[in-house]
Protein backbone atom coordinates (compact mmCIF):
# COMPACT_ATOMS: atom_id res chain seq x y z
CA UNK A 1 0.00 0.00 0.00
CA UNK A 2 3.26 2.43 -0.13
CA UNK A 3 1.80 3.80 -3.46
CA UNK A 4 -0.70 5.70 -1.90
CA UNK A 5 1.21 7.04 0.72
CA UNK A 6 3.48 8.54 -1.59
CA UNK A 7 1.78 11.72 -3.04
CA UNK A 8 1.49 11.20 -6.61
CA UNK A 9 3.55 12.88 -8.32
CA UNK A 10 2.40 15.49 -11.47
CA UNK A 11 3.78 13.01 -14.38
CA UNK A 12 2.35 9.93 -12.65
CA UNK A 13 1.58 7.79 -16.04
CA UNK A 14 -2.17 7.29 -14.98
CA UNK A 15 -2.62 10.64 -13.22
CA UNK A 16 -5.91 12.64 -14.34
CA UNK A 17 -5.51 16.30 -14.84
CA UNK A 18 -5.31 18.31 -11.84
CA UNK A 19 -9.16 18.82 -12.02
CA UNK A 20 -10.05 15.56 -12.89
CA UNK A 21 -12.24 16.37 -15.99
CA UNK A 22 -15.62 17.66 -16.34
CA UNK A 23 -18.63 14.86 -14.51
CA UNK A 24 -18.28 12.26 -11.98
CA UNK A 25 -15.41 10.02 -13.48
CA UNK A 26 -15.37 6.70 -11.78
CA UNK A 27 -12.06 6.68 -10.80
CA UNK A 28 -9.65 9.59 -9.68
CA UNK A 29 -6.23 9.51 -8.55
CA UNK A 30 -6.59 13.08 -7.54
CA UNK A 31 -9.91 12.12 -4.75
CA UNK A 32 -7.30 9.03 -3.68
CA UNK A 33 -4.47 10.79 -3.32
CA UNK A 34 -6.22 13.91 -1.24
CA UNK A 35 -8.06 11.70 0.97
CA UNK A 36 -4.99 9.17 1.36
CA UNK A 37 -5.42 9.10 5.13
CA UNK A 38 -8.75 8.25 5.50
CA UNK A 39 -8.78 5.51 3.05
CA UNK A 40 -5.34 4.13 4.63
CA UNK A 41 -7.67 3.98 7.78
CA UNK A 42 -10.29 2.81 6.17
CA UNK A 43 -8.33 -0.26 4.91
CA UNK A 44 -7.19 -0.33 7.91
CA UNK A 45 -9.56 -0.82 10.07
CA UNK A 46 -11.54 -3.34 7.51
CA UNK A 47 -8.27 -5.35 7.98
CA UNK A 48 -8.18 -5.09 11.01
CA UNK A 49 -12.03 -5.97 12.05
CA UNK A 50 -11.22 -9.17 9.26
CA UNK A 51 -8.53 -10.65 11.12
CA UNK A 52 -9.60 -10.04 14.47
CA UNK A 53 -13.34 -12.01 13.56
CA UNK A 54 -11.63 -14.69 11.31
CA UNK A 55 -8.63 -15.28 14.24
CA UNK A 56 -11.34 -16.02 16.85
CA UNK A 57 -13.67 -17.84 14.93
CA UNK A 58 -10.70 -20.51 14.36
CA UNK A 59 -9.90 -19.92 17.66
CA UNK A 60 -13.39 -21.34 18.36
CA UNK A 61 -14.35 -23.44 15.70
CA UNK A 62 -11.06 -25.92 15.49
CA UNK A 63 -12.01 -27.26 19.01
CA UNK A 64 -15.43 -27.09 18.11
CA UNK A 65 -14.63 -29.47 15.36
CA UNK A 66 -12.17 -31.56 17.53
CA UNK A 67 -15.42 -31.77 19.88
CA UNK A 68 -17.91 -32.94 17.00
CA UNK A 69 -14.90 -35.33 15.44
CA UNK A 70 -14.71 -37.49 19.25
CA UNK A 71 -18.14 -37.38 19.94
CA UNK A 72 -20.38 -38.09 17.01
CA UNK A 73 -23.52 -37.39 18.20
CA UNK A 74 -22.38 -34.22 18.50
CA UNK A 75 -21.83 -33.43 14.81
CA UNK A 76 -25.25 -33.07 13.68
CA UNK A 77 -26.34 -30.59 16.95
CA UNK A 78 -22.91 -28.20 15.96
CA UNK A 79 -23.44 -28.77 12.52
CA UNK A 80 -27.24 -27.45 12.52
CA UNK A 81 -26.97 -25.13 15.04
CA UNK A 82 -24.38 -23.09 12.55
CA UNK A 83 -26.14 -23.79 9.99
CA UNK A 84 -29.34 -21.48 11.36
CA UNK A 85 -27.08 -18.58 12.22
CA UNK A 86 -25.46 -18.96 8.35
CA UNK A 87 -28.73 -18.40 7.03
CA UNK A 88 -29.82 -15.46 9.51
CA UNK A 89 -29.35 -12.41 7.08
CA UNK A 90 -26.25 -10.78 7.90
CA UNK A 91 -28.14 -7.42 8.58
CA UNK A 92 -30.50 -9.15 10.84
CA UNK A 93 -28.04 -10.25 13.05
CA UNK A 94 -26.55 -6.70 13.19
CA UNK A 95 -29.58 -5.51 14.49
CA UNK A 96 -30.39 -7.90 16.88
CA UNK A 97 -26.94 -7.45 18.29
CA UNK A 98 -26.12 -3.84 18.04
CA UNK A 99 -28.93 -2.74 20.41
CA UNK A 100 -27.59 -5.04 23.02
CA UNK A 101 -23.88 -4.45 22.46
CA UNK A 102 -23.91 -1.36 21.52
CA UNK A 103 -24.66 0.61 18.54
CA UNK A 104 -21.71 2.69 17.82
CA UNK A 105 -19.07 -0.22 18.96
CA UNK A 106 -17.13 -2.90 16.31
CA UNK A 107 -18.18 -5.10 18.89
CA UNK A 108 -21.33 -5.62 17.66
CA UNK A 109 -20.05 -6.14 14.20
CA UNK A 110 -17.17 -8.34 15.16
CA UNK A 111 -19.44 -10.43 16.61
CA UNK A 112 -21.97 -11.08 13.61
CA UNK A 113 -18.29 -11.66 12.00
CA UNK A 114 -17.43 -14.73 13.76
CA UNK A 115 -21.30 -15.96 13.77
CA UNK A 116 -20.61 -16.23 10.37
CA UNK A 117 -16.74 -17.38 9.90
CA UNK A 118 -17.73 -20.03 12.23
CA UNK A 119 -19.86 -22.36 10.00
CA UNK A 120 -17.29 -22.33 7.06
CA UNK A 121 -14.52 -23.22 9.44
CA UNK A 122 -16.21 -25.82 11.66
CA UNK A 123 -17.26 -27.81 8.45
CA UNK A 124 -14.36 -27.83 6.69
CA UNK A 125 -12.38 -28.44 9.41
CA UNK A 126 -14.83 -31.20 10.39
CA UNK A 127 -14.45 -32.43 6.85
CA UNK A 128 -10.88 -32.65 6.86
CA UNK A 129 -10.65 -34.65 10.20
CA UNK A 130 -12.96 -37.23 8.79
CA UNK A 131 -11.19 -37.46 5.87
CA UNK A 132 -7.64 -38.27 7.42
CA UNK A 133 -7.76 -42.46 6.74
CA UNK A 134 -8.99 -45.45 9.28
CA UNK A 135 -5.68 -47.18 8.61
CA UNK A 136 -3.72 -43.89 9.35
CA UNK A 137 -5.42 -43.92 12.31
CA UNK A 138 -4.52 -47.18 13.42
CA UNK A 139 -1.47 -47.57 13.24
CA UNK A 140 -0.79 -44.35 15.07
CA UNK A 141 -2.44 -46.02 17.83
CA UNK A 142 -0.60 -49.14 17.14
CA UNK A 143 2.44 -46.66 17.96
CA UNK A 144 1.02 -46.13 20.89
CA UNK A 145 -0.30 -42.26 20.56
CA UNK A 146 -3.25 -41.67 22.88
CA UNK A 147 -5.81 -39.67 21.15
CA UNK A 148 -4.83 -36.25 22.21
CA UNK A 149 -1.19 -37.46 20.81
CA UNK A 150 -2.99 -38.68 17.83
CA UNK A 151 -4.87 -35.04 17.66
CA UNK A 152 -1.79 -32.85 17.87
CA UNK A 153 0.63 -35.25 15.96
CA UNK A 154 -1.93 -37.26 12.93
CA UNK A 155 -5.19 -36.00 12.41
CA UNK A 156 -4.71 -31.76 12.81
CA UNK A 157 -1.75 -32.10 10.75
CA UNK A 158 -3.66 -34.44 8.18
CA UNK A 159 -6.93 -32.12 8.31
CA UNK A 160 -4.88 -28.89 7.74
CA UNK A 161 -5.55 -28.66 3.92
CA UNK A 162 -9.28 -28.98 4.63
CA UNK A 163 -8.72 -26.24 7.75
CA UNK A 164 -7.09 -23.94 5.28
CA UNK A 165 -10.08 -24.11 2.89
CA UNK A 166 -12.19 -22.56 5.37
CA UNK A 167 -9.87 -20.10 6.24
CA UNK A 168 -9.60 -19.05 2.75
CA UNK A 169 -13.26 -18.93 2.37
CA UNK A 170 -14.03 -17.51 5.73
CA UNK A 171 -11.38 -14.77 4.81
CA UNK A 172 -12.95 -13.99 1.76
CA UNK A 173 -16.70 -13.94 2.52
CA UNK A 174 -15.41 -11.78 5.79
CA UNK A 175 -13.82 -9.03 4.18
CA UNK A 176 -17.22 -8.29 1.93
CA UNK A 177 -19.43 -8.77 5.28
CA UNK A 178 -17.27 -6.00 7.36
CA UNK A 179 -19.14 -3.52 4.48
CA UNK A 180 -22.62 -4.29 6.28
CA UNK A 181 -21.08 -3.12 9.18
CA UNK A 182 -22.19 0.25 7.77
CA UNK A 183 -25.46 -0.03 9.25
CA UNK A 184 -23.76 0.98 12.49
CA UNK A 185 -20.78 3.52 10.94
CA UNK A 186 -18.72 0.66 11.42
CA UNK A 187 -18.24 -0.71 8.14
CA UNK A 188 -14.38 0.30 7.04
CA UNK A 189 -14.48 0.29 3.64
CA UNK A 190 -17.96 -0.28 3.05
CA UNK A 191 -18.33 3.29 4.85
CA UNK A 192 -16.70 4.74 1.97
CA UNK A 193 -18.65 3.06 -0.44
CA UNK A 194 -21.80 4.46 1.40
CA UNK A 195 -20.10 7.73 1.85
CA UNK A 196 -19.64 8.19 -1.94
CA UNK A 197 -23.70 6.73 -2.84
CA UNK A 198 -24.92 9.43 0.24
CA UNK A 199 -22.41 12.48 -1.04
CA UNK A 200 -24.23 13.28 -4.42
CA UNK A 201 -23.37 9.79 -5.91
CA UNK A 202 -19.74 10.32 -6.19
CA UNK A 203 -18.41 7.85 -8.13
CA UNK A 204 -14.81 7.83 -7.81
CA UNK A 205 -15.38 7.12 -3.66
CA UNK A 206 -17.24 4.31 -4.37
CA UNK A 207 -15.06 2.81 -6.99
CA UNK A 208 -11.82 3.56 -4.79
CA UNK A 209 -13.74 1.42 -1.83
CA UNK A 210 -14.84 -1.59 -4.10
CA UNK A 211 -11.39 -1.81 -5.63
CA UNK A 212 -9.70 -1.76 -2.37
CA UNK A 213 -12.31 -4.17 -0.77
CA UNK A 214 -12.34 -6.92 -3.41
CA UNK A 215 -8.44 -6.21 -3.55
CA UNK A 216 -7.81 -6.87 0.20
CA UNK A 217 -9.80 -10.07 -0.38
CA UNK A 218 -8.16 -11.51 -3.24
CA UNK A 219 -4.44 -10.37 -1.72
CA UNK A 220 -5.67 -12.49 1.98
CA UNK A 221 -6.65 -15.52 -0.50
CA UNK A 222 -3.09 -15.47 -2.17
CA UNK A 223 -1.36 -15.07 1.17
CA UNK A 224 -3.53 -17.74 2.80
CA UNK A 225 -3.02 -20.17 -0.19
CA UNK A 226 1.23 -19.36 -0.23
CA UNK A 227 0.69 -20.24 3.45
CA UNK A 228 -1.42 -23.25 2.62
CA UNK A 229 1.40 -24.61 0.66
CA UNK A 230 4.02 -23.91 2.51
CA UNK A 231 2.67 -25.96 5.56
CA UNK A 232 1.38 -28.66 3.90
CA UNK A 233 4.57 -29.75 1.39
CA UNK A 234 3.10 -33.07 1.29
CA UNK A 235 -0.08 -31.63 -0.85
CA UNK A 236 1.87 -30.02 -3.35
CA UNK A 237 2.63 -33.52 -4.78
CA UNK A 238 -0.35 -35.29 -4.45
CA UNK A 239 -2.60 -32.55 -6.60
CA UNK A 240 -0.09 -32.81 -9.25
CA UNK B 1 -33.08 -9.28 26.54
CA UNK B 2 -34.46 -5.95 27.51
CA UNK B 3 -34.42 -4.94 23.57
CA UNK B 4 -36.41 -8.16 22.66
CA UNK B 5 -39.35 -7.52 24.85
CA UNK B 6 -39.49 -3.82 23.18
CA UNK B 7 -38.63 -5.46 19.76
CA UNK B 8 -42.01 -7.67 20.54
CA UNK B 9 -44.02 -4.99 21.69
CA UNK B 10 -43.36 -3.21 18.58
CA UNK B 11 -44.47 -6.31 16.89
CA UNK B 12 -47.66 -6.34 18.51
CA UNK B 13 -48.56 -3.18 17.26
CA UNK B 14 -51.18 -3.47 14.80
CA UNK B 15 -50.18 0.06 13.20
CA UNK B 16 -46.72 -0.93 12.36
CA UNK B 17 -47.93 -4.00 9.93
CA UNK B 18 -50.90 -2.07 7.99
CA UNK B 19 -48.98 1.28 7.85
CA UNK B 20 -47.90 3.01 4.41
CA UNK B 21 -44.30 1.24 4.65
CA UNK B 22 -44.66 -0.52 7.28
CA UNK B 23 -44.23 -4.20 7.79
CA UNK B 24 -46.74 -5.86 5.22
CA UNK B 25 -45.56 -3.08 2.50
CA UNK B 26 -42.14 -4.05 2.90
CA UNK B 27 -42.78 -7.64 3.06
CA UNK B 28 -44.68 -7.64 -0.41
CA UNK B 29 -41.46 -5.37 -1.65
CA UNK B 30 -38.94 -7.54 -0.14
CA UNK B 31 -40.60 -10.49 -1.66
CA UNK B 32 -41.49 -9.24 -5.43
CA UNK B 33 -37.51 -7.97 -5.16
CA UNK B 34 -36.43 -11.44 -4.21
CA UNK B 35 -38.81 -13.56 -6.75
CA UNK B 36 -37.33 -11.63 -9.84
CA UNK B 37 -34.14 -11.75 -8.52
CA UNK B 38 -34.19 -15.24 -8.57
CA UNK B 39 -36.03 -15.85 -11.86
CA UNK B 40 -32.84 -13.69 -13.18
CA UNK B 41 -30.39 -15.78 -11.83
CA UNK B 42 -32.20 -19.09 -12.90
CA UNK B 43 -32.85 -17.89 -16.51
CA UNK B 44 -28.70 -17.17 -16.60
CA UNK B 45 -27.45 -19.85 -14.36
CA UNK B 46 -29.65 -23.07 -14.91
CA UNK B 47 -29.17 -22.88 -18.79
CA UNK B 48 -25.48 -21.76 -18.65
CA UNK B 49 -24.35 -24.38 -15.86
CA UNK B 50 -26.80 -27.34 -18.05
CA UNK B 51 -25.08 -26.63 -20.97
CA UNK B 52 -21.53 -26.17 -19.67
CA UNK B 53 -22.47 -29.51 -17.44
CA UNK B 54 -24.02 -31.54 -20.88
CA UNK B 55 -20.68 -30.60 -22.81
CA UNK B 56 -18.38 -31.87 -19.89
CA UNK B 57 -16.27 -28.30 -19.72
CA UNK B 58 -15.80 -25.55 -17.98
CA UNK B 59 -15.57 -26.80 -14.56
CA UNK B 60 -12.88 -25.08 -13.39
CA UNK B 61 -14.13 -21.47 -14.88
CA UNK B 62 -17.35 -22.09 -12.45
CA UNK B 63 -15.19 -22.64 -9.59
CA UNK B 64 -13.29 -19.36 -10.26
CA UNK B 65 -16.40 -17.50 -10.80
CA UNK B 66 -18.37 -18.70 -7.66
CA UNK B 67 -14.90 -17.75 -5.42
CA UNK B 68 -14.90 -14.38 -7.03
CA UNK B 69 -18.65 -13.23 -6.44
CA UNK B 70 -18.04 -14.00 -3.15
CA UNK B 71 -15.05 -11.25 -2.34
CA UNK B 72 -17.34 -8.82 -4.48
CA UNK B 73 -19.26 -6.78 -1.20
CA UNK B 74 -23.39 -6.69 -2.06
CA UNK B 75 -23.20 -3.33 -0.54
CA UNK B 76 -20.51 -2.47 -3.83
CA UNK B 77 -23.54 -3.53 -6.70
CA UNK B 78 -25.75 -2.05 -5.20
CA UNK B 79 -24.40 1.51 -5.04
CA UNK B 80 -22.48 0.76 -8.16
CA UNK B 81 -25.36 -0.29 -10.45
CA UNK B 82 -28.21 2.52 -9.96
CA UNK B 83 -25.30 5.07 -11.54
CA UNK B 84 -24.94 2.49 -14.42
CA UNK B 85 -27.49 2.99 -17.55
CA UNK B 86 -29.82 0.85 -15.28
CA UNK B 87 -30.83 3.71 -13.77
CA UNK B 88 -32.62 3.96 -9.50
CA UNK B 89 -35.26 2.35 -8.14
CA UNK B 90 -36.12 -1.46 -8.52
CA UNK B 91 -34.10 -2.58 -11.57
CA UNK B 92 -30.25 -2.09 -10.09
CA UNK B 93 -30.72 -4.11 -6.87
CA UNK B 94 -32.55 -7.05 -8.24
CA UNK B 95 -29.66 -7.24 -10.56
CA UNK B 96 -27.06 -6.89 -7.90
CA UNK B 97 -29.18 -9.87 -5.98
CA UNK B 98 -29.23 -12.01 -9.12
CA UNK B 99 -25.24 -11.43 -9.49
CA UNK B 100 -24.71 -13.17 -6.10
CA UNK B 101 -27.30 -15.44 -7.31
CA UNK B 102 -26.11 -17.16 -10.13
CA UNK B 103 -22.79 -18.81 -8.64
CA UNK B 104 -24.86 -21.58 -6.75
CA UNK B 105 -27.63 -22.03 -9.12
CA UNK B 106 -24.77 -22.69 -12.21
CA UNK B 107 -22.36 -24.64 -10.01
CA UNK B 108 -25.09 -26.82 -9.09
CA UNK B 109 -27.08 -27.53 -12.36
CA UNK B 110 -23.15 -28.18 -13.60
CA UNK B 111 -22.23 -30.51 -10.77
CA UNK B 112 -26.11 -32.15 -10.92
CA UNK B 113 -24.87 -33.15 -14.59
CA UNK B 114 -21.58 -33.99 -14.20
CA UNK B 115 -22.04 -36.27 -11.15
CA UNK B 116 -24.28 -38.06 -13.50
CA UNK B 117 -22.97 -42.13 -13.84
CA UNK B 118 -20.73 -42.08 -17.26
CA UNK B 119 -22.25 -45.76 -18.29
CA UNK B 120 -25.68 -43.93 -18.05
CA UNK B 121 -25.21 -41.71 -20.70
CA UNK B 122 -23.30 -44.44 -22.51
CA UNK B 123 -26.07 -46.84 -22.00
CA UNK B 124 -28.64 -44.05 -23.22
CA UNK B 125 -26.42 -43.00 -26.10
CA UNK B 126 -26.12 -46.62 -27.32
CA UNK B 127 -29.41 -46.86 -27.14
CA UNK B 128 -29.36 -44.13 -29.96
CA UNK B 129 -30.24 -40.91 -28.30
CA UNK B 130 -29.11 -37.81 -29.62
CA UNK B 131 -27.57 -34.92 -27.75
CA UNK B 132 -30.94 -33.19 -27.01
CA UNK B 133 -32.60 -36.25 -25.99
CA UNK B 134 -29.68 -37.12 -23.92
CA UNK B 135 -30.17 -33.92 -22.10
CA UNK B 136 -34.33 -33.61 -22.05
CA UNK B 137 -34.39 -37.86 -21.26
CA UNK B 138 -31.67 -38.83 -19.25
CA UNK B 139 -29.76 -35.60 -17.70
CA UNK B 140 -32.17 -33.29 -16.55
CA UNK B 141 -34.59 -35.82 -14.80
CA UNK B 142 -31.15 -36.90 -13.17
CA UNK B 143 -30.25 -33.99 -11.94
CA UNK B 144 -33.24 -32.10 -10.82
CA UNK B 145 -32.30 -32.86 -7.24
CA UNK B 146 -28.76 -30.73 -7.50
CA UNK B 147 -30.97 -28.12 -9.47
CA UNK B 148 -33.46 -28.01 -6.32
CA UNK B 149 -30.37 -27.73 -4.01
CA UNK B 150 -28.95 -24.97 -5.89
CA UNK B 151 -32.58 -22.68 -6.03
CA UNK B 152 -32.73 -23.53 -1.95
CA UNK B 153 -29.30 -22.41 -1.83
CA UNK B 154 -29.68 -19.22 -4.38
CA UNK B 155 -33.02 -18.28 -3.24
CA UNK B 156 -32.43 -18.65 1.14
CA UNK B 157 -29.15 -15.72 -0.28
CA UNK B 158 -31.35 -13.74 -2.17
CA UNK B 159 -33.98 -13.07 0.76
CA UNK B 160 -31.32 -12.51 3.15
CA UNK B 161 -29.10 -10.51 0.73
CA UNK B 162 -32.41 -8.59 -0.20
CA UNK B 163 -32.49 -6.93 3.28
CA UNK B 164 -29.11 -4.74 2.37
CA UNK B 165 -31.24 -2.82 0.03
CA UNK B 166 -32.02 -0.65 2.51
CA UNK B 167 -28.83 1.05 2.47
CA UNK B 168 -29.78 2.77 -1.30
CA UNK B 169 -33.38 3.21 -0.54
CA UNK B 170 -34.31 -0.06 -2.19
CA UNK B 171 -37.36 -0.85 -0.36
CA UNK B 172 -37.75 -4.49 1.24
CA UNK B 173 -37.64 -5.50 4.79
CA UNK B 174 -34.24 -4.21 5.31
CA UNK B 175 -36.02 -0.14 5.44
CA UNK B 176 -37.67 -1.90 8.73
CA UNK B 177 -33.95 -1.79 10.58
CA UNK B 178 -32.51 1.09 8.57
CA UNK B 179 -35.96 3.41 10.08
CA UNK B 180 -35.43 2.18 13.19
CA UNK B 181 -31.83 3.61 13.22
CA UNK B 182 -33.33 6.54 11.99
CA UNK B 183 -35.60 6.82 15.28
CA UNK B 184 -32.33 6.68 17.31
CA UNK B 185 -32.00 4.33 20.16
CA UNK B 186 -32.80 6.73 22.81
CA UNK B 187 -36.14 7.23 21.17
CA UNK B 188 -37.01 3.89 21.35
CA UNK B 189 -35.44 2.70 17.52
CA UNK B 190 -33.98 -0.21 19.55
CA UNK B 191 -37.49 -2.05 19.24
CA UNK B 192 -38.15 -1.52 15.82
CA UNK B 193 -34.30 -2.69 15.03
CA UNK B 194 -34.97 -5.83 16.64
CA UNK B 195 -37.98 -6.24 15.64
CA UNK B 196 -36.55 -5.80 11.89
CA UNK B 197 -33.78 -7.78 12.45
CA UNK B 198 -36.35 -10.83 13.99
CA UNK B 199 -39.06 -10.40 10.57
CA UNK B 200 -35.98 -10.71 8.20
CA UNK B 201 -33.95 -13.45 10.15
CA UNK B 202 -37.12 -15.55 10.05
CA UNK B 203 -38.03 -14.79 6.35
CA UNK B 204 -35.04 -16.55 5.80
CA UNK B 205 -35.20 -19.19 8.42
CA UNK B 206 -39.10 -19.71 6.59
CA UNK B 207 -37.75 -19.62 2.71
CA UNK B 208 -34.98 -22.43 4.03
CA UNK B 209 -37.40 -24.81 5.31
CA UNK B 210 -39.98 -24.58 2.49
CA UNK B 211 -37.35 -25.27 -0.22
CA UNK B 212 -36.01 -27.96 1.73
CA UNK B 213 -39.40 -29.17 1.58
CA UNK B 214 -39.81 -28.69 -2.00
CA UNK B 215 -36.05 -30.56 -2.14
CA UNK B 216 -37.39 -33.32 -0.67
CA UNK B 217 -40.30 -33.65 -2.66
CA UNK B 218 -38.47 -33.52 -6.09
CA UNK B 219 -35.99 -35.59 -5.09
CA UNK B 220 -36.99 -39.66 -5.94
CA UNK B 221 -37.06 -41.63 -2.92
CA UNK B 222 -34.40 -43.79 -3.64
CA UNK B 223 -32.27 -41.03 -3.72
CA UNK B 224 -32.98 -39.35 -0.69
CA UNK B 225 -30.52 -39.74 2.28
CA UNK B 226 -28.02 -41.27 -0.29
CA UNK B 227 -25.39 -38.99 -0.15
CA UNK B 228 -25.13 -35.48 1.12
CA UNK B 229 -27.02 -32.42 -0.20
CA UNK B 230 -24.17 -31.07 -2.45
CA UNK B 231 -21.97 -28.41 -0.95
CA UNK B 232 -21.49 -24.93 -2.88
CA UNK B 233 -19.57 -22.24 -2.25
CA UNK B 234 -22.78 -19.89 -1.01
CA UNK B 235 -21.16 -16.80 0.40
CA UNK B 236 -22.72 -15.55 3.87
CA UNK B 237 -25.73 -13.45 3.07
CA UNK B 238 -23.55 -10.26 2.81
Amino acid sequence: MSFLSRAPAPAWPLAAPADDGPGNPWFSWRYVHDNAGEILSALQFHAGLTARAVIIALVVAVPLAVVAYWWRPLTGPILALSGVLYTIPSLALLALVAPAVGTTSDTSVLIALVLYALLVLVRNALAGLTQVPSEVRDAAAGMGYGRLGRLLRIELPLALPGILTGLRLATVSTVALVTVGSLIGKGGLGEMILGGFRNNFYKAEIMTGTILCVGLALVLDLVLAGLGRLVTPWARERRS
Amino acid sequence: MNYFREGFVWLNDPLNWTNPGGLLDRLGEHLLISLWAVLLGCAIGWPLGIWLGHRGRGGGAIVTIANLTLAIPTLALLTILPLTPLGFGKPPVVVALAVFAVPPLLANAYTGLRQIDPETRDAAKGMGLSGGQLLRQVELPLSVPYLAAGLRTAAVQVVATAALAAFVNGGGLGEIISAGFGVGMSNGGGGQIVAGGIVVALLALLVEALLAAVQRLVTPPALRGARRRPTTAAAPAG
